[in-house]
């Protein structure tokens, strides 16, 4: 386990350093990276003095190194509207995507994976042909148009919830969090459950598939010659059997709702990053884009990396195949 | 073929989802000849006709059935020129895709070693990494327009195929009837192209027709967020942002129709994409 380990976290590293120099070279040696680095209207002086500052001057390849070294150190420039350094700006961001996208997973799974699951078991039943009727709308319609349906059905038409930035939150660890406070949590609901619709989809896609397989096998024929109740087994024996698929799946949504935030948070002014690059795009504050594209690379090569990590906790074969 | 279609005629659902398709491409092409207005054509606009709700009789003398724009623009016709716009988008980018997608697949199934290591590594880093934040830095990077819009959409959506192509020539490969015409003096590329190529082609047509459906809501999705196509020209993703802002205001036509014809074209797409995977696929025939 621990070799395997160790051989996912090399590789890991070098999917980071292919990234950075993708990214590296996006910006750098095809844009100008003058235009990137230095604002527009900044005077004579700081220009060379930035010029001078990053080795601009220098050959490529060093100049690939040093932004190899100031991105180790954390140090992916200063942003040209906020004027406030990158990271510190991303990461001041990242709370309140993060607390969205968990909580529309957490959703997805906690109502898709059982609806999934019945939907398997009683594949006949007009209850599971509706699941699966929605499941197909949640897949095919756009983020960003369901949410606008429920602006309108349930912000305009209605009232019952709010819909636009973020509402009262708590302050922990000096980051604030909405999930704690009745208010925060209504103005978490909207984006959340939109933000959520196409894990619920997928979720629910998924563990039906699992189910009407794992229900025709032998597990499932010895179970109930024992004498098992149908919940029983739905709970002790599908769920775990299906689980494998499910988490791979799971954690790998989770890095795309990171990503389908951008059109959710546009929607509903939620102050996360998403919202954060689609302004700075904008208004063509390059560093921020950089920035924002490099700790993107960076959660999702984690997020893969904890996702395979997981697989070989829940497959022993996995664990016991690369321990030789 | 003619068996195909009755099969496929057996679903209803599909039927008319195909039916849907057909009809909606038809009206697009044909805007110019059915619409009262042409609403790209800035002298035609009049604000006073601007945000007025369906059924309103404008200074042209017409009806707008489905009421106009913040411009003024009658939003039947901005619909129908703006399905045009996203149809063309998606099918452009569909095609392009399709194109480079099944021969890079095709040709790591092929030549195998070094060549196939890379380029099936570079699609499945490709998969695991949304495609909507690749075409949202793509834009970004190289700026707004047809162009810009159809490279970012192929970026985001050439691995399926790739994923596709490559996962049926594999399968293929190992064929007796590829090992038969191996044992024929026939090149190594006609093999290719006249009995492995048409083979793969069931998987790929189907994966071609959803990732339609995907890059018209992709574009959408990216015109939405206002980084789609410059604003004189607007598609439904951008009809439906520019209403967005009168919503709240009780206006909700300006979004809500081309929203609908939206969602029309790619839940029909998509039901004929599920209809057609069904039947190649030979595991659920009896």
């Amino acid at each position: 386990m621990l070799g395997y380990i160790i051989q996912r976290l090399i590789q890991s590293g070098f999917v980071m350093l292919a990234m950075s120099a993708l990214v590296f070279v996006g910006v750098y040696a095809i844009g100008n990276p003058i235009d990137v680095l230095i604002s527009p209207d900044a005077t004579q002086d700081i220009r060379e003095a930035t010029i001078r500052h990053y080795g601009l001057d220098q050959p490529l390849w060093q100049q690939y190194l040093a932004f190899l070294g100031r991105l180790l150190q954390g140090d992916l420039g200063r942003s040209f509207v906020l004027n406030i350094p990158v990271l510190q700006l991303v990461l001041s961001r990242l709370p309140a995507t993060l607390e969205l996208a968990l909580a529309s997973v957490l959703i997805g799974a906690f109502v898709g994976i059982p609806l999934g699951i019945y939907a398997g078991y009683r594949p006949e039943s007009p209850v599971s042909k509706t699941i699966m009727a929605v499941s197909v709308l949640g897949f095919s319609v756009p983020t960003f148009w369901v949410g606008l349906i429920l602006i309108l059905t349930f912000a305009v038409n209605l009232d019952w919830l709010p819909a636009g930035d973020r509402g009262e939150t708590v302050e922990i660890f000096g980051v604030g969090w909405s999930f704690l406070t009745w208010d925060g949590l209504r103005f978490l609901a909207l984006p959340a459950l939109n933000l959520c619709l196409f894990k619920l989809a997928m979720l629910i896609r998924l563990s039906r598939a699992g189910t009407r397989e794992i229900m025709l096998s032998d597990t499932v024929k010895f179970a109930r010659a024992a004498g098992l109740s149908d919940f029983t087994i739905l709970r002790r024996h599908v769920l775990r059997l299906i689980s494998i698929p499910l988490v791979t799946v799971f954690g790998l949504e989770f890095g795309s709702t990171l990503a389908f935030a951008v059109v959710t948070e546009t929607i509903f002014s939620w102050p996360g990053v998403g919202k954060l690059i689609i302004d700075s795009i904008t208004s063509l504050d390059r560093p921020v884009m950089v920035g924002y594209l490099i700790l993107v690379a960076f959660l999702f090569v984690t997020i893969n990396l904890v996702v395979d990590l997981t697989y070989a906790l829940l497959d022993p074969r996995l664990r016991r195949g690369r321990r030789v | 073929m003619a068996q195909f279609w009755r099969e496929y005629r057996e679903n209803w659902v599909a039927t008319l989802a195909l039916a849907v398709v057909i009809l909606i491409v038809t009206a697009a092409l044909a805007a110019p000849l059915i619409t009262p207005q042409d609403p790209y054509d800035l002298a035609n606009l009049n604000l006073r006709d601007a945000r007025r709700p369906p059924g309103f009789i404008g200074s042209g003398g017409y009806v707008h059935w489905l009421g106009t724009d913040a411009q003024g623009r009658d939003l039947f016709s901005a619909i129908l020129y703006g399905l045009r716009i996203s149809l063309q988008m998606g099918i452009a980018a569909g095609a392009v895709a399709f194109g480079i997608g099944t021969a890079l697949g095709i040709m790591a199934a092929n030549i195998g070693g070094k060549l196939e290591q890379g380029i099936m590594r570079l699609v499945d880093l490709q998969l695991s990494f949304p495609a909507i934040l690749l075409a949202l830095v793509l834009v970004a990077v190289l700026g707004q327009g047809r162009v810009p819009l159809i490279i970012a959409l192929v970026t985001a959506q050439y691995a399926y195929f790739a994923r596709t192509a490559y996962g049926a020539a594999t399968a293929e490969r190992q064929k007796d009837y590829i090992e038969a015409a191996r044992a024929t003096p026939l090149p190594g590329r006609s093999i290719v192209l006249r009995h492995l190529l048409p083979n793969c082609l069931p998987p790929l047509i189907v994966v071609g027709t959803v990732q339609i459906a995907n890059a018209i809501s992709l574009e959408a999705t990216l015109s939405f967020l206002g980084l789609g196509l410059p604003p004189t020209e607007p598609s439904l993703g951008m009809l439906i942002a520019n209403g967005f802002q009168y919503m709240m205001s009780g206006r909700t036509w300006i979004s809500v129709y081309p929203g609908i014809a939206l969602i029309i074209l790619i839940v029909a797409i998509n039901i004929v994409g599920d209809q057609l995977r069904d039947q190649f696929n030979p595991r659920l025939r009896r």
